[in-house]
């Protein structure tokens, strides 16, 4: 783990930018701030051996699940595109992405 | 019955009245509407409907004079948390960014409410899309402790809580990632249980940390929440996660008392630092469940203090994957004026979210970016299998495990704010159930000397809530705390 829990603007952009954010001066100050507080707590999993631990993703673990191999109706065009920002004909409209 | 009178009555005294016909599923409605209109100011629902639920109480009442009542939640009026889908009514997760948002279909907890008869009042107020401990993180307003409207009534299933404690719906569904149902229920002196992992779909409960997340129910009384779960609880084929375990019969099970029954403290849990009036409250509960006929011992759960940074850093980690989905294109509000795709994404992400949600997003980017992914993430969930293990081992030698819910009770709003850490260390004693996917109820067992309740936390083995809830009500029956109202 990273002895150095600063953290930098420059790094704020840079995982600003990864999560889809724009974040205001103010908002960039206050998240360096925030994440290195957090950072430099979460330091003290380092206390821990964990070198011949099995990593976990669940708690309980989900069962196999099979189901057969039936087709069921989706939810039709108009219940997708109910809550759709733009509509465009049967599709969900967004700005131009080939400049 | 007067109105006021009605809005505090339980469950169970509910549908004693209606079996007598001294009262109708309207009468109960319209109670807990009245009562939401004289308590709207502590921001219990973002969402009421009035309507429909007049009509669903009609429809139920319906039955009942026909002779086909549907059980013990026919015409109750409840409500649900806003990240619960519930079909033709908003869903915002306390969030801008699903400002408009219309469910389309119902959650699998919801459907199954609606099919036990309930009467659905409308949507309750949260931490924006479950992420907080006091509430005060809803793009919404806040809401407040009924005990003490300066108090905060816990989070992230605040409004869940508040409409319980101030009656304005008989029982409430809340969901449970760190704490999110145990700690405002301790906060605000109601019952709440959060169940195994897998024990209640999730299908249509809009996800923040998807291995931790869980739906569960709040009410007045053990019995109460016992049936809210009821309900509820059982595999659902929209949700692989879910299991298909049989569900066994909770109230049937409910007052087997807890003679025999062995009982582990954990040590790690009674440390300095935690409120001296709850550590005297729940070692005077421990006192009496012993003089019933239980045996309380010592126990160990040795990596409890990791708990915290386990838990943010999986749960952000989750959260940041699961929230990549609000980007303006299929639901949600949109940024107007963006030049482009990707500067789309960008305006309607950062004017959608809060700070806090923004907060999560960027630690959970974070710890799975390049070169931090085996030091954070890998590391924190290595550290939720010794978790885990504690709990396993734990558990092999004890029935159920008692303890406290939180470190204090209620605060004052902004006390906790500008401390981000402040904040988290709130959940200290409830994430590390959600890391091992173990139930965990929380019921009242007293109050502090200002009169703020006191909550205690009874944690059970993997798909063993009826335990929990044996316990829970042989400690309900004799105490007079879950008796008391906070709205007269």
């Amino acid at each position: 783990m990273a002895a150095d829990t600063h953290v930098s603007f420059e790094e704020v952009r840079r995982i600003a930018r990864l999560a889809r954010l724009e974040l205001s001066p103010q908002e960039s100050a206050s998240m360096a701030r925030d994440l290195g507080e957090i950072l430099a707590y979460i330091q003290r999993l380092d206390a821990i051996d964990t070198s011949h631990v099995q990593a976990v993703t669940h708690g309980v673990d989900p069962e196999p699940m099979r189901r057969v191999d039936v087709v069921h109706p989706s939810p039709g065009t108009e219940q997708g595109l109910q809550n759709a920002p733009d509509r465009l004909g049967d599709g969900f409209g967004v700005p131009k992405i080939i400049e | 019955m007067s109105e006021q009178t009605l809005a505090n009555a339980t469950v169970e005294i509910l549908g004693e009245k209606f079996s007598r016909g001294e009262v109708s599923s309207l009468e109960a409605t319209e109670a807990c509407l009245a009562r939401e209109g004289s308590t709207h100011h502590f921001g219990a629902y973002l969402h009421v409907c009035a309507e429909r639920a007049r009509k669903d109480a009609q429809l139920s009442d319906a039955r009942r004079a026909a002779g086909n009542a549907i059980g013990p939640l026919d015409g109750v009026p409840v409500a649900v948390k806003d990240l619960l889908l519930d079909q033709g009514l908003p869903t915002t997760c306390g969030s801008k960014i699903l400002k408009n948002f219309v469910a389309t279909y119902d959650a699998t907890v919801v459907s199954r409410l609606k099919a036990a008869g309930a009467v659905l009042l409308g949507k309750l107020n949260l931490d924006e899309f479950a992420m907080g401990s006091s509430n005060e993180h809803s793009a919404y307003g806040k809401a407040c402790n009924p005990w003490d409207p300066e108090r905060v009534p816990g989070g992230s299933s605040g409004g869940s809580a508040v409409a319980v404690a101030a009656g304005s719906a008989f029982a409430t569904l809340g969901t449970d990632t760190g704490g999110s149902i145990r700690q405002p229920a301790a906060m605000t002196g109601v019952v709440g249980i959060k169940p195994t992992y897998g024990r209640v779909s999730r299908f249509g409960a809009v996800a923040y940390a998807s291995s931790l997340d869980q739906v569960g129910p709040m009410g007045k009384t053990v019995r109460d929440v016992a049936w809210m779960l009821q309900a509820i609880a059982g595999h659902d084929p929209h949700d692989a996660t879910s299991s298909s375990r049989d569900v066994p019969d909770f109230t049937q099970l409910l007052e087997r008392g807890v003679q025999g029954l062995k009982i582990g403290v954990p040590k790690e849990y009674f440390v300095d630092g935690i409120d001296p009036e709850i550590q005297a409250a729940i070692k005077v509960a421990l006192a009496l469940l012993e003089k019933n006929g239980a045996t309380v011992r010592e126990i160990s759960l040795p990596h409890t203090e990791h708990g915290i940074a386990a838990y943010y850093l999986i749960a952000t980690a989750e959260a940041s994957s699961n929230l990549a989905r609000y980007d303006g294109v299929r639901y949600g509000v949109r940024a107007g004026g963006a030049q482009g795709l990707m500067d789309m994404y960008l305006k309607t992400r950062s004017e959608g979210f809060g700070f806090e949600v923004k907060k999560r997003i960027m630690l959970g980017t974070y710890v799975l970016s390049a070169g931090y992914y085996d030091a954070y993430y890998l590391k924190a969930q290595k550290a939720r299998a010794l978790i885990k293990r504690d709990f396993d081992e734990a558990l092999r030698d004890v029935d159920v495990i008692v303890a406290p819910v939180t470190p204090t009770p209620a605060f004052k709003h902004g006390e906790n704010l500008s401390d981000p850490m402040a904040m988290y260390l709130a959940d200290i004693f409830t994430v590390c159930l959600n890391l091992a996917g173990l139930p965990g109820l929380s019921l009242p067992c007293g109050f502090t000397g200002s009169g703020l309740p006191i909550g205690m936390q009874i944690i059970g083995k993997p798909f063993d809530e009826a335990t929990i809830l044996q316990v829970a009500r042989a400690y309900e029956r004799e105490t007079p705390w879950h008796t008391r109202r906070a709205v007269s």
